[in-house]
Parts: C-alpha cells; structure tokens; sequence
C-alpha cells in the first residue's frame, strides 16, 4: 500500500467527500451551534478548519493555538465529542461522513466560542503539589541523575505532558467533584515524586493525597486514552496511590 | 461523551452500581437473619417467603453483583498496587473475565435452586 | 480523618473483604442447593464458633468499605453538601455495624 499514488480527493477516510460540514461553537456557557460550509484539502486538520472558518466566515471566532505541531498544547477543542488536540488531529481521522462538529474542552469555563478559562486547571497544578523546589545553587555541581533508575524512567513516562488539558476534559470524576485536582496535575506530581532532585518530597506526596487528590480518581482510565501524546496519568496516578500505601505502612523509600 | 466509550469506563459503572445495589441489599439481609431471633418459626415464614420467583431472581441479581463487585474490585487492587506492564495496559482484559466469572456463579446458583 | 486515610482504609477493607466474599459465595451456592430452611441455616452458624467469628469480622470490614464508596458516590452524584454526605455515610456505616452484628448474634445461637 506504501507506493499507492493518492489522487486529492483521497485521502484515507475522505471517501470521496469534497465539502465538510462543520458544526462550531458559538458564544459562552449559554451559546449555540452555527454551521458552515468547508472544502474538505488534503492533509487537512482540525485546527486548519477552525482557521478557515475564522477566515472566511466568521472574522470575530475565538480559538486558541500556537505552535501547529502539537508542542505548545494551547490548540484543545472537543471534536465530535472528544476531547483533542486539533492541530495534529487529521480531518480524516475523525469525520469520515464529512461532518464535523468543533466545541470548546468539557469540565472548563467557556470564555467564547472555543476558548476556555485554563486558569482553574493550571491552579490544580500548583495545589497538587507540583511546584519543583530545588537544593542547589548554580554555583554546585549539576545534579547526576542515573537514567536508568526506576524512579528516572517512572519521571519519564510523564514527562513530556504538554499541559493541553485533554485529559482533564476526558475525565468524569472532574466533572462530577470540582474538588478533583485532575489527571495532569497528579501525573505532574507522580513525576516531581519520582525526582531526586526534588526536595519537598513530603510536602508533594501530603499535596497528591489530600482531599481532591489520588484518592478520588476511580481509575475510569478515559484520561489514558485521550491522552495525545501518550502518557498515562492513570499509570502515574496509580503510582501515586501505592505510594501512599507504602507511606502508611513505614515502607515507603524515600 | 465518547470519551467514556471503553471497557475501563464500562467496569467502573458495573463496579459502583453493583456496590450501590449491594450496599442498599445489606441491611435488609441483616434484619432478615435478625428474624432469627424471634424463633424458627419466624424465620422460616420469612425464608419461604424468598422461595417466591420474583425474590429469587432478586437473589440471583445480587449473587451476579457480588461476584462483579469482587472481580471488578480485584481487578482495581491489582491495576493501583502493582507494576503496570505498560502505559496502555489498565488490565482491561480482567473485566471481560471478572464479567464471565460472575455470570458463571449467577449459572451455578441457577442451576441449584431451580 | 483525612481522605489518605479514608482511600487506603477502602483499599484494605477490600483485600480483606476478598477471601471473605469468596468463602461466603461458596457458602450461598451450596446452602440455597441444599434448600433454605431456619433449622439447616442455624445448625450451620451453630456448629462452631467459627462462623460467628468469621462473620463478625465480615461485617465489621464491610461497614467500613461500604461507607467509604457511599460517600463517593452522594459527593459525585447528588447536589448535597460534604457535611450532610460525611455524617450520612457515617450513618449508614453504624447502622451496618449494629444491624450486621446483631444478625450474627441471631444466627450465632448463642441468645438462646
């Protein structure tokens, strides 16, 4: 299949379709669908629909995005009713019917159109106890961290989290407990307690298990799913939880 | 929400339903054996009471509850307090067996009291 | 209490609860077969005062679990206040206790 030749209407799910009909939010909390007619293009994302519909449609559309290539983690919308990052999200991905139906991200405050308020989420982020408190001054020798140390590779699979707030949309008990501090924020914390760098370790773990934290994930696993660049925070969150075990019971290594 | 549509988010439903239908099942139980206390007699009127059909379909729904609460439940143990294999794997597997275990001591209680 | 405490008590009231539930599911298999009756439920409880012990135990450890997912429950699914759903818990696990120790004490033999 590597050689076949793609002619333009062709592409892998695009069946043929030469306009898409798109579905965007419009206004606050309080607002509506409008539609609008797209041509469908080759190579074409989620976030380009979104750029052209400002474009040529609606001048006044709010959305947000930054880098195009799935760094910068600003770009989040619901897309037929998940949660994604829309600049990496192929058009023929998710709309094979040619329709396709662009919210603001579930579990945050709508400011317009396709933009959220992130501030409660980034907030969760400090309360889980995810602020780095180094011991070294630049005038000492850097840290050496031994990269193949479980403590190193569990740091790593969480690493790389771009703080796009697609987990945290994915995820009921957000919804359901405003209190829940959230899969981004607890794997930020799993990573902090897996740095040997990290100096309030306690004050971390204490910030993960208190009211809102670990405890209340129900391991639904939706974030591990949604997540688009693939961490687990369920896997991270998980950790957090046998720490805590390990803690109580005077076994935890610190 | 089509975040939801997956086997993990399925069990936790099961999980928290069949636990909610137990915990509304379990006092009721306790006063029934409490009847115990008033004489045979008493808890016998009531124990015939349960032969009636509706009430041991009733049964049959909490022993298929109980077994999906423990599997399901186990299932959580092992997912939280032991080594993942892998950033994908939440043990998802274990559901559809937890699912076919309970169903198998909903068969064997069936099978006993009919 | 704090929710670490309230999370990890859950946790090991189930890796308690598990062998118990198993036992008891053999339990209900073999006696609903043998047919339900007061003399064959008591002579069985009665017969040594492993079986009071053993389901002392389960209900003490189940009034502990129950509770705890009660409250995740009201506090995700229903508009109450946390107050109101800590004491309602707090509430349905005494009434486990009591109600649950008092059917083992009817079913011990030992009242008579």
């Amino acid at each position: 299949m590597s050689d076949t030749v793609q002619t333009p209407t062709a592409e892998p799910g695009g069946s043929g379709i030469k306009t898409l009909e798109v579905q965007i939010w419009r206004g606050g909390a309080e607002g509506a669908f409008e539609t609008f007619s797209v041509p469908r293009r080759d190579n074409q994302t989620v976030l380009d629909v979104v750029t052209e519909v400002q474009r040529h449609h609606v001048p006044d559309l709010a959305y947000r995005f930054a880098c195009r290539v799935g760094v910068c983690g600003s770009c989040a919308m619901t897309v037929n009713g998940t949660p994604r990052w829309t600049c990496r999200t192929h058009v023929g991905k998710v709309a094979g019917d040619g329709k396709l139906s662009i919210a603001p991200l579930r579990n945050l405050p709508v400011i317009r159109d396709l933009v959220t308020d992130m501030g409660e989420f980034f907030d969760k982020w400090t309360k889980a106890g995810g602020k780095f408190t180094g011991t070294r001054s630049r005038a000492e020798p850097m840290a050496e961290v031994d990269p193949t140390s479980r403590a190193r590779r569990n740091a790593d699979a969480g690493i790389e989290c771009i703080n796009c707030a697609v987990c945290y949309s994915a995820c009921d008990v957000v919804s359901w407990d405003k209190d829940y501090l959230g899969p981004a924020a607890l794997n930020r914390a799993w990573t902090l307690l897996n740095d040997s760098r990290h100096a309030a370790q306690n004050e971390t773990l204490a910030a993960a298990t208190a009211h809102g934290g670990c405890g209340s994930c129900h391991t639904q696993g939706s974030c591990m799913r949604a997540c688009p660049v693939g961490i687990s925070p369920t896997r991270s969150i998980a950790g957090i939880k046998r720490m805590s075990l390990l803690d109580f019971l005077g076994m935890r290594r610190s | 929400m089509s975040a939801r549509r997956h086997r993990s988010y399925a069990a936790h439903l099961g999980h928290r339903l069949s636990g909610l239908a137990l915990a509304v099942f379990l006092p009721l139980h306790f006063l029934a054996l409490g009847l115990a206390l008033e004489g045979a007699d008493t808890f016998d009127r009531f124990l015939s009471f349960a032969e009636l059909p509706l009430v041991k379909a009733a049964e049959w729904g909490l022993v298929v509850f109980l077994g999906l609460h423990l599997f399901f439940g186990l299932r959580l143990l092992v997912v939280e307090f032991l080594p993942w294999s892998s950033d994908a794997d939440d043990r998802a597997g274990l559901i559809g067996w937890g699912t076919a275990g309970a169903l198998v001591l909903g068969g064997i209680f069936l099978w006993g009291v009919i | 209490m704090t929710e670490t405490r309230l999370f990890l008590l859950q946790r090991i009231s189930a890796l308690v609860l598990a062998p118990m539930v198993i036992l008891h599911l053999v339990v209900i298999l073999y006696a609903t077969r043998a047919g339900l009756s007061a003399e064959a439920i008591l002579a069985r409880t009665g017969s040594t005062p492993l079986w009071p012990v053993f389901y002392a135990l389960f209900v003490v450890a189940a009034a502990v679990h129950a509770p705890i997912g009660l409250r995740n429950i009201l506090r995700e699914w229903t508009p109450l206040s946390r107050g109101v759903t800590d004491w309602l818990s707090l509430g349905f696990g005494v009434v486990l206790l009591v109600l649950g120790l008092r059917a083992v004490w009817a079913v011990s033999g030992w009242a008579a």
